[in-house]
C-alpha cells in the first residue's frame, strides 16, 4: 500500500502523460511517439490504483480476469475492423466510456465508503452533486452514442426524426433531471437516483434522433465532449486528478472538434444540435432534373481527359467511402504518377462522417499525407490545374455556396472546384447531396459526370489510361 | 481560513481545459480521428474508479451489487483501453511520407 500524496502525484504524472499523448498529434511524425505516451499513463494510473487499494484479497484475481477479458475484446475489435468502419466504432467506444462512468456512479451511489465519500444514507454533498453530474452525463452519452452508431452503421435509417414538441419535450425532461439531482441531494433516496438515470438515457436519445446523417461529425464530436464531461464528474467524485485532467482534456477536444465541424458546414452548433435538417422531403429538386444539360462520359473519356491533364487534384468524399474505393484511386493517381502528371488531394473539413475521415482512408491506401491538402491550404490551385477528380463529394464543392444567399449551403466553404479546366464528377445519380441542394457544377459546360459505382470506374479508368 | 480541497481541484479541472484547448488547436486536421480514439482511450482512465468499486469491501462477499457495477465497469472501460489504443496504433501507423522526395 502506498500513500495517498504518493499515488496523487502518480496520477499528475499520469495526466501529463496524457497532455503529451495529444500533443503527439500536432504531426504524424511525433504521433505514434504520443500514442506510447498515453499507454505509459494509462499504465501508471492503474498500477497505481492497485498499489493504492492495496487489497489483494479473491476480488482481485476477478478485476484482472475481467481486465483481460475485456482488454481480449478490445484488442480483437480494434484488429479487425474495417477503416470504413471508425465513425461507428468510435461511437461505440463513446458509449462505452458513458456507460462505465454510468456503473462507477451507481457503485459509489451504494456505496459510498470505498471511496470515502461519507456511508450510504448519508453521502457528502458536494459528492452526490459531482456523481449525479457525472451519471447523468455518462448515461446521455450512453444512449446518444448508441444512437449515433445505429445510423452510422445503417441499421437506423440516417435521416432526422422529428415530432412536434420535441425540442420543449427536451426542456421538461431536462429540467426533470435537475430537479430529480436537487431531491436526491435532499433525501439520499434510492428512487431519485435510479429516476434521474433513467430521464438521462432517455433524453439521449432524444437529442441524437432529430439529426441527420451526415451532421454526423458534429454529433461524433460533441458526443466524445460528453464523454469527457463524465469523466471529469466521475473525477470529482473520487478527487482523483487523473480522471480529472483526462476529463478537461477530452471535454475541451471535443468541443473544438464540434466548433471546426460546424465551420466547415457554416452552421451554428445549435440548428445542428436542434437537427431536423436534410431529411427526405426536399422540395424543388423534382422540377429542376430535367431542365439542363448534362455532360456525362464514360471511363474512356475520363482516362483520355486524365492522360492528357498535366496537373489533378482528387476531391474524395463520403462516397468514396461507402464504395471502398480508395485503394483503386491510389491506383489510378499510380498511373497518373507515372505519367509525369502531378496529383494531389483536396480534403473538406465535414467530408465524411467523423472528423478526419477522409485522410484516414487516404492513410489506409498508402497516400503520403504530404500529397493531402485542406481546404485553406489547396484552393488556390485549382485555378491552375487541369483536372479536378470529384469522387463521391457534392455538396463540398458547389459553388451554389458562394453565389447564392437563398441556398441553405450559402456561406459554407466550398472547394472551389469550377475554377479547374475540367471537372470529372464520379456520382451514380444526379441526385442532390445531403443538404438536399442541386450541384450546379454538374451543368456546368466544362464538367463531364461519370455515373457508376466510385469504385468500379476508377477501376475502369485505370484500364483505359 | 483553509481553501477547501475541492477548488483545488477545481482549479485543476479549468487549467486542464486551457492546456487541452491550446493542445488540441495545434492537431493538424489530418489526424482528427486518431485524436477521437485516443481521447477515447484516454477518457478509459475512468477504470480507475472500476477497479476501486470491485475491490471494495464492505463484507466479505466480493459480489456485492457496487462490486458487480464495478466489474462490469472494468470490462467496458478496458475494451476501450485496448481498443482505443491499439486502433489509434493501427492508423497511425499507416500515416506515411512521400517514398522519394525528403520534405
Amino acid at each position: 500500500m502506498i500513500s495517498s500524496n504518493l499515488s496523487a502525484i502518480f496520477y499528475l504524472i499520469s495526466g501529463i502523460l496524457f497532455i503529451l499523448a495529444l500533443r503527439g498529434l500536432s504531426s504524424p511524425e511525433t504521433s505514434r511517439q504520443g500514442n506510447f505516451f498515453g499507454i505509459l499513463g494509462m499504465i501508471i494510473a492503474i498500477s497505481v490504483t492497485f498499489l493504492t487499494v492495496g487489497n489483494f484479497s479473491s476480488a482481485m484475481n476477478y478485476v484482472l480476469l475481467f481486465l483481460v477479458i475485456g482488454g481480449a475484446i478490445g484488442a480483437f475489435i480494434a484488429f479487425k475492423i474495417p477503416m470504413t468502419a471508425m465513425p461507428e466504432l468510435v461511437a461505440g467506444f463513446h458509449s462505452l466510456v458513458g456507460l462505465a462512468a454510468v456503473f462507477v456512479a451507481i457503485s459509489a451511489f451504494l456505496n459510498p465508503q470505498a471511496f470515502n465519500l461519507g456511508s450510504t444514507g448519508n453521502i457528502k454533498l458536494a459528492s452526490l452533486i459531482e456523481m449525479s453530474i457525472g451519471a447523468a452525463v455518462g448515461a446521455i452519452t450512453f444512449s446518444g452514442s448508441i444512437i449515433a452508431f445505429l445510423k452510422l452503421r445503417g441499421i437506423m435509417s440516417g435521416s432526422p426524426i422529428t415530432f412536434m414538441g420535441q425540442h420543449f419535450l427536451n426542456l421538461i425532461l431536462g429540467i426533470f433531471i435537475i430537479v430529480l439531482i436537487y431531491f436526491l441531494c435532499k433525501t439520499q433516496s434510492e428512487s431519485f437516483f435510479w429516476g434521474m438515470m433513467l430521464a438521462s438515457f432517455l433524453i439521449g436519445v432524444l437529442l441524437i434522433i432529430p439529426i441527420g446523417g451526415a451532421d454526423m461529425p458534429v454529433v461524433i464530436s460533441m458526443l466524445n465532449s460528453y464523454s469527457g464531461w463524465a469523466a471529469a464528474g466521475i473525477g470529482f467524485t473520487l478527487e482523483n486528478t487523473a480522471l480529472i485532467i483526462t476529463g478537461a482534456l477530452v471535454g475541451s477536444s471535443g468541443a473544438i472538434l464540434s466548433y471546426i465541424m460546424c465551420k466547415g458546414m457554416n452552421r451554428s452548433f445549435f440548428s445542428v444540435i436542434l437537427g431536423g435538417f436534410g431529411g427526405d422531403t426536399t422540395v424543388g429538386k423534382e422540377k429542376k432534373k430535367d431542365q439542363k444539360p448534362v455532360k456525362s462520359g464514360n471511363a474512356e473519356d475520363a482516362a483520355f481527359l486524365l492522360k492528357n491533364a498535366s496537373s489533378v487534384i482528387i476531391v474524395p468524399g463520403y462516397g468514396m467511402a461507402v464504395a471502398q474505393a480508395q485503394h483503386a484511386l491510389r491506383e489510378m493517381v499510380d498511373t497518373l504518377k507515372k505519367n509525369d502528371i502531378k496529383v494531389s488531394y483536396a480534403v473538406h473539413p465535414v467530408a465524411g462522417r467523423m472528423p478526419g475521415h477522409m485522410n484516414v482512408l487516404l492513410a489506409e491506401a498508402n497516400v503520403p499525407y504530404d500529397e493531402v491538402f485542406e481546404l485553406d491550404d489547396i484552393n488556390n490551385d485549382f485555378a491552375n490545374t487541369d483536372v479536378a477528380f470529384v469522387i463521391g463529394a457534392n455538396d463540398v464543392t458547389n459553388p451554389v455556396a458562394k453565389t447564392d444567399p437563398q441556398s441553405p449551403i450559402y456561406g459554407m466553404p466550398v472547394l472551389d472546384v469550377e475554377k479547374c479546366k475540367s471537372v470529372l464528377f464520379v456520382k451514380r445519380s444526379l441526385s442532390p447531396g445531403y443538404a438536399g441542394v442541386d450541384n450546379e457544377l454538374f451543368y456546368r459546360e466544362n464538367t463531364m459526370m461519370l455515373f457508376a459505382d466510385a469504385k468500379k470506374m476508377t477501376e475502369d479508368i485505370v484500364k483505359n489510361i | 481560513m483553509e481553501v477547501d480541497p475541492f477548488i483545488f481541484r477545481f482549479s485543476i479541472f479549468i487549467l486542464s481545459i486551457f492546456v487541452g484547448y491550446y493542445v488540441v488547436w495545434s492537431v493538424t486536421p489530418s489526424l482528427h480521428t486518431p485524436l477521437m480514439s485516443v481521447t477515447n482511450a484516454i477518457s478509459s482512465v475512468i477504470i480507475v474508479g472500476a477497479i476501486i468499486a470491485a475491490l471494495a469491501s464492505s463484507s466479505n462477499d466480493i459480489f456485492e451489487m457496487s462490486n458487480i457495477f464495478g466489474f462490469l465497469a472494468i470490462i467496458l472501460a478496458a475494451i476501450n483501453i485496448f481498443g482505443g489504443f491499439l486502433v489509434t496504433q493501427r492508423m497511425l501507423q499507416m500515416y506515411k511520407k512521400k517514398k522519394k522526395d525528403k520534405k
